[in-house]
């Protein structure tokens, strides 16, 4: 039988502001244990919460950017269990009026647009952090991270693979990230996704019972988690099972998922309106506001990009991928007139080197002006595309320019056409025998003696004209 | 000295008739010999004590000193108090200093007044009796048979006993009213969100509200100048300009409009009560006061939606005692969930269980529309009433409980005749207006009955008017037990 896997996801975004959701208190990450725990995280006896206002603007960032509905009455409710790091007894959420309702987010699967629905996006506080291994047969309690901001953001069940939902998830970091909203630092869980996966006979309309996997803090995770998911759900119908709802957990040592608790097993959260905070009101002033001071988004500057500096679709949702590297690339394309070259450029050797070196984007240490200078010189024929890599491996060492290099090494092209004939001419009579081979049809003693020109060139001859010669003087 | 109030101490503070070490020291003196048949204070600290009180001096030698400076008070011991145990009546919190202060105390330090101690109650305020304290019951100074009346019954029953001019309280379903009624002292809750809850233990977050208790109306008004006021910290305080609510205090009467619920009035008042009710508003119109008859039709759904609305908001409140950091810890558990069961069942006591398992109860699944959401319907029909009261007098007058302070042990077998007897006070909670209790006369078996004053939204002031005119014309707010 054929099946189809069906996945919704929901992130659980940390927003870095500055102090945390209910209290003054910092919230840095990796300071000592229970230093940035105020009487509030402490949930001392009679202590209150007080909203950080930052919160309120950033979902509304988030919710703009989704092209959502902004809840302007909005009310946070008390989810209720017990758990040593949930200090209160209950967190702090928003269940039946979200700030954040009916968005959308495009991902691209290969060449197909596909549009995910998020159903919503709630503000909650975060939890503190049980320690288990650092204590004998006692568990430490570290709520440094006990009321950091959350978003939490819940998709529909509107993907249909692990590479969709790996998209998703990708495109979703990547707004956040833009938005200024979220460090995206997923080691440190800034973001942190779980996904509720159930497969069905293809074609088939009902869901299948899905099963939610937890905590998982890389794309690789995610693709991996979903994957075995959706396999060990294949297997389990086949031989005959059902896939009874549950909660489970992705290890990633043994690329496996392990139940945590089953549906029988699930909490009664209890929730109701929290009565120490008023509902949030937000006035069509702020949504304005708001709005103005939103950076252009991936997608707008992506079509902007295919217009403006006829890139592919492709190469323009790559060099979306990042704020940082949109700006970089349009600086470059705008600077060197070079959109095509610049785009391949970034995806190439800049992409390879940061690559190879561990860095991102905002490390590079060539900047747009002088990347665009080295682009302008591939342009204009002064460089071969090898003497370019040449050029741009001397530039990220030295902070020179692409000019000052050239002339420094000496490293124009020759596209002389009297100094590429002689060495032409010495070439084909040094090469008899790679001639005459050529004479009777092996067009690949053609590239042979090309490349002893070039050689002899010491890689400066211009190649298209060193063919070109070449053709001519063996007619 | 033990009888003046607290505008006649102030008075001799300011003009050296006396310091606040004498003061303090008289009052902790009148505490030592009377509190262990009251039991109206669970903690003194004499050393304390004296220390503030010298400093209050220390303020008065420098010029520095504020009108209420070195005059004494006492502090529920709800209201987190840095360096004091603050346990909220319960065993669960007898081992918690409080490592900050509440707003409330906050505001009488900056006052200069200084702690006599700390006052009991019923267990984290849930009681209309003061025999739910982990610390026992707190007697009625005019009959130490009688319950004084809870939750604040340590507050009512310190300033009853002239063992304080002034107490802290707060007022959640009628905890300063009711205690104020059958302790003879006059008592007011403020407005919901005029007083800062920051720093007062949580019972229902909704309804609970700090306010005081004094001999009369003008105390009140002086201390509610001192604690009243907007607090960041408290995203329910009301942002307000600063008042004073002594400012109408001598108005005359003349064309106010009382209202009289006919609901407050029907089967189920006493006798006695009702004839105390009757002769009190029969002075108010001599001073002038116009009489409206009116209705509150819904007042009998306050009960059921006061002990749906409350408990639910007390289950989650009181999850942050699970014996993790601070509080009851129980000595022997096997796990995790042992520690919470065992810690959770020694520490609280059975009222305090018994609320959390009702609101555990009306907050679950499948329960949650039928009993919460019904309930803050009620709220609100309730809150309507008194909105179309108010249309037609500018205050309504009642009786605050239905009897007076009945015996300790009385009912404290059966909370369903406890709950009832909250009936003239749930509903003023529910709807977040302020009130009073005013000592107006004496029950057939010679307990204190009060008078109870509503208005509405942010006219304390005109209550305060209204009792303190009263009370210029009457004489019961200055009896005291002989004790």
């Amino acid at each position: 039988m054929k099946w189809e896997v069906v996945i919704g996801l929901e992130v659980h975004v940390q927003l870095n502001t500055v102090s945390k959701i209910f209290s003054g208190a910092s919230t840095a990450f990796g300071a000592e244990p229970n230093t940035q725990a105020s009487l509030v995280e402490l949930a001392l006896p009679g202590v209150l919460p007080v909203l950080n206002k930052a919160v309120v603007e950033k979902a509304i960032r988030l919710g703009l950017a989704l092209d959502a509905t902004i809840n302007q009455k909005n009310v946070f409710a008390r989810k209720n269990y017990f758990y040593p790091d949930l200090p209160k007894g209950y967190q702090i959420s928003q269940m039946e009026l979200p700030i954040v309702e009916h968005g959308k987010l495009n991902i691209l699967v290969g060449d197909e647009e596909k549009s995910i629905r998020v159903t919503r996006a709630h503000m909650e506080e975060d939890a503190g952090k049980s320690l288990h291994e650092d204590f004998h047969g006692m568990t430490g309690i570290d709520l440094n991270r006990a009321g950091t901001p959350l978003l939490e953001v819940v998709s529909e069940p509107d993907m249909r693979s692990a590479e969709e939902a790996v998209a998703y998830a990708k495109a979703l970091h990547t707004l956040v990230t833009w938005l200024g909203i979220c460090d995206g630092n997923m080691q440190e869980g800034s973001f942190r996704v779980d996904a509720n996966v159930s497969v069905r006979p293809f074609g088939q309309a009902e869901f299948g019972t899905r099963r939610e996997v937890k905590n998982l803090n890389s794309f690789r995770f995610l693709e991996q988690a979903i994957k075995y998911e959706t396999q060990w759900q294949i297997e389990t119908i086949e031989d005959g099972g059902k896939v009874q709802q549950a909660t489970v957990l992705f290890d990633p040592d043994s690329g496996e998922t392990r139940m945590m608790r089953s549906k029988e097993d699930a909490h009664d959260y209890r929730y109701f309106p929290d009565p120490d905070l008023l509902p949030v009101r937000i006035s069509d002033e702020q949504i304005a506001r708001v709005r103005s001071e939103m950076p252009e988004l991936p997608a707008q500057m992506k079509a902007r990009f295919v217009d403006a500096f006829g890139v592919t679709p492709y190469d323009a949702a790559v060099l979306t991928g990042s704020r940082a590297l949109a700006t970089y690339f349009e600086a470059v394309a705008t600077a060197s007139g070079q959109g095509k070259l610049a785009a391949n450029w970034l995806g190439g050797d800049v992409a390879a080197r940061l690559n190879r070196e561990g860095k991102d984007i905002a490390e590079l240490p060539i900047d747009a002006e002088r990347l665009s200078g080295l682009l302008v010189r591939i342009a204009d024929g002064t460089l071969s595309n090898k003497l370019a890599k040449q050029v741009f491996d001397a530039m990220w060492d030295s902070g020179l320019s692409a000019d000052v290099i050239i002339e420094r090494d000496g490293l124009k092209q020759v596209s002389d056409v009297g100094a590429i004939e002689k060495m032409v001419e010495e070439v084909l009579a040094a090469n008899p025998k790679a001639v005459e081979e050529f004479r009777a049809g092996k067009e690949k003693a053609l590239n042979a003696l090309a490349g002893q020109v070039m050689k002899a060139s010491k890689g400066k001859a211009n190649p298209a004209q060193v063919q070109e010669i070449l053709k001519q003087k063996l007619a | 000295m033990i009888h003046a109030t607290l505008k006649q101490l102030s008075q001799q503070l300011a003009d050296k008739q006396v310091s606040a070490v004498e003061l303090a020291t008289e009052y902790l003196q009148r505490i030592d010999a009377l509190n262990p048949q009251l039991n109206a204070f669970i903690t003194v600290d004499r050393d304390k004590t004296l220390l503030e009180a010298a400093a209050a001096d220390a303020r008065r030698a420098a010029g520095s000193a504020g009108l209420l400076t070195g005059a004494p008070i006492a502090h529920k011991d709800i209201f987190c108090q840095q360096g004091w145990k603050t346990s909220c009546g319960s065993k669960m919190l007898d081992n918690f200093i409080s490592p900050y202060d509440a707003h409330v105390i906050e505001q009488c330090q900056a006052a200069g007044l200084v702690t006599l101690g700390r006052a009991n109650m019923d267990e984290f305020a849930m009681g209309s009796s003061n025999e739910n304290s982990y610390y026992g019951a707190v007697k009625n100074p005019w009959d130490l048979a009688a319950i004084p009346g809870g939750s604040s019954g340590g507050s009512a029953a310190a300033v009853a006993a002239r063992l304080a001019p002034v107490a802290t309280a707060t007022d959640t379903g009628g905890s300063i009213r009711q205690p104020a009624s059958h302790c003879g002292v006059t008592g007011i809750k403020p407005t919901y969100g005029v007083v800062s809850r920051f720093g007062m233990v949580a019972y229902a977050s909704s309804l609970d509200q700090g306010g005081v208790m004094a001999q009369t109306a003008e105390d009140c008004a002086l201390m509610l100048n001192v604690i009243a006021g907007f607090d960041e910290r408290d995203s329910t305080s009301l942002e307000r300009a600063k008042e004073d609510y002594s400012r109408e205090l001598s108005q005359p009467l003349a064309g106010l409009r009382v209202g009289l619920p006919r609901e407050y009035f029907a089967d189920g008042l006493a006798a006695d009560v009702g004839r105390i009710i009757d002769n009190a508003v029969s002075e108010l119109k001599k001073l002038g006061a116009e009489v409206v008859d009116i209705s509150l039709p819904n007042t009998q759904l306050s009960i059921p939606a006061y002990y749906v609305i409350a408990p639910a908001e007390a289950s989650a409140n009181l999850s942050r005692f699970d014996g993790v950091r601070y509080g009851h810890r129980a000595s022997e558990y096997k796990d995790l969930v042992d520690m919470y069961e065992k810690s959770r069942a020694e520490g609280f006591g059975s009222e305090v269980k018994r609320r959390i398992m009702v609101g555990t109860y009306v907050l679950s699944h499948g329960y949650y529309d039928a009993y919460y959401i019904k309930a803050q319907k009620i709220r609100r029909l309730i809150a309507d009433d008194f909105k179309a009261a108010f249309a037609g007098c500018d205050v309504i007058l009642g009786p605050v409980a239905p009897t007076a302070a009945f015996n300790l042990g009385e009912k404290s077998g059966d909370p369903v005749q406890m709950y009832l007897s909250d009936i003239y006070t749930l509903s003023v909670n529910l709807a977040g207006l302020p009130a009073m209790s005013v000592p107006a006369g004496f029950s057939d078996n010679g307990r204190p009955v009060g008078l109870q004053i509503i208005g509405n939204y942010f006219s304390e002031a005109k209550m305060l008017n209204v009792a303190h005119q009263f009370q210029q014309v009457t004489d019961w707010h200055s009896k005291a037990p002989a004790l």
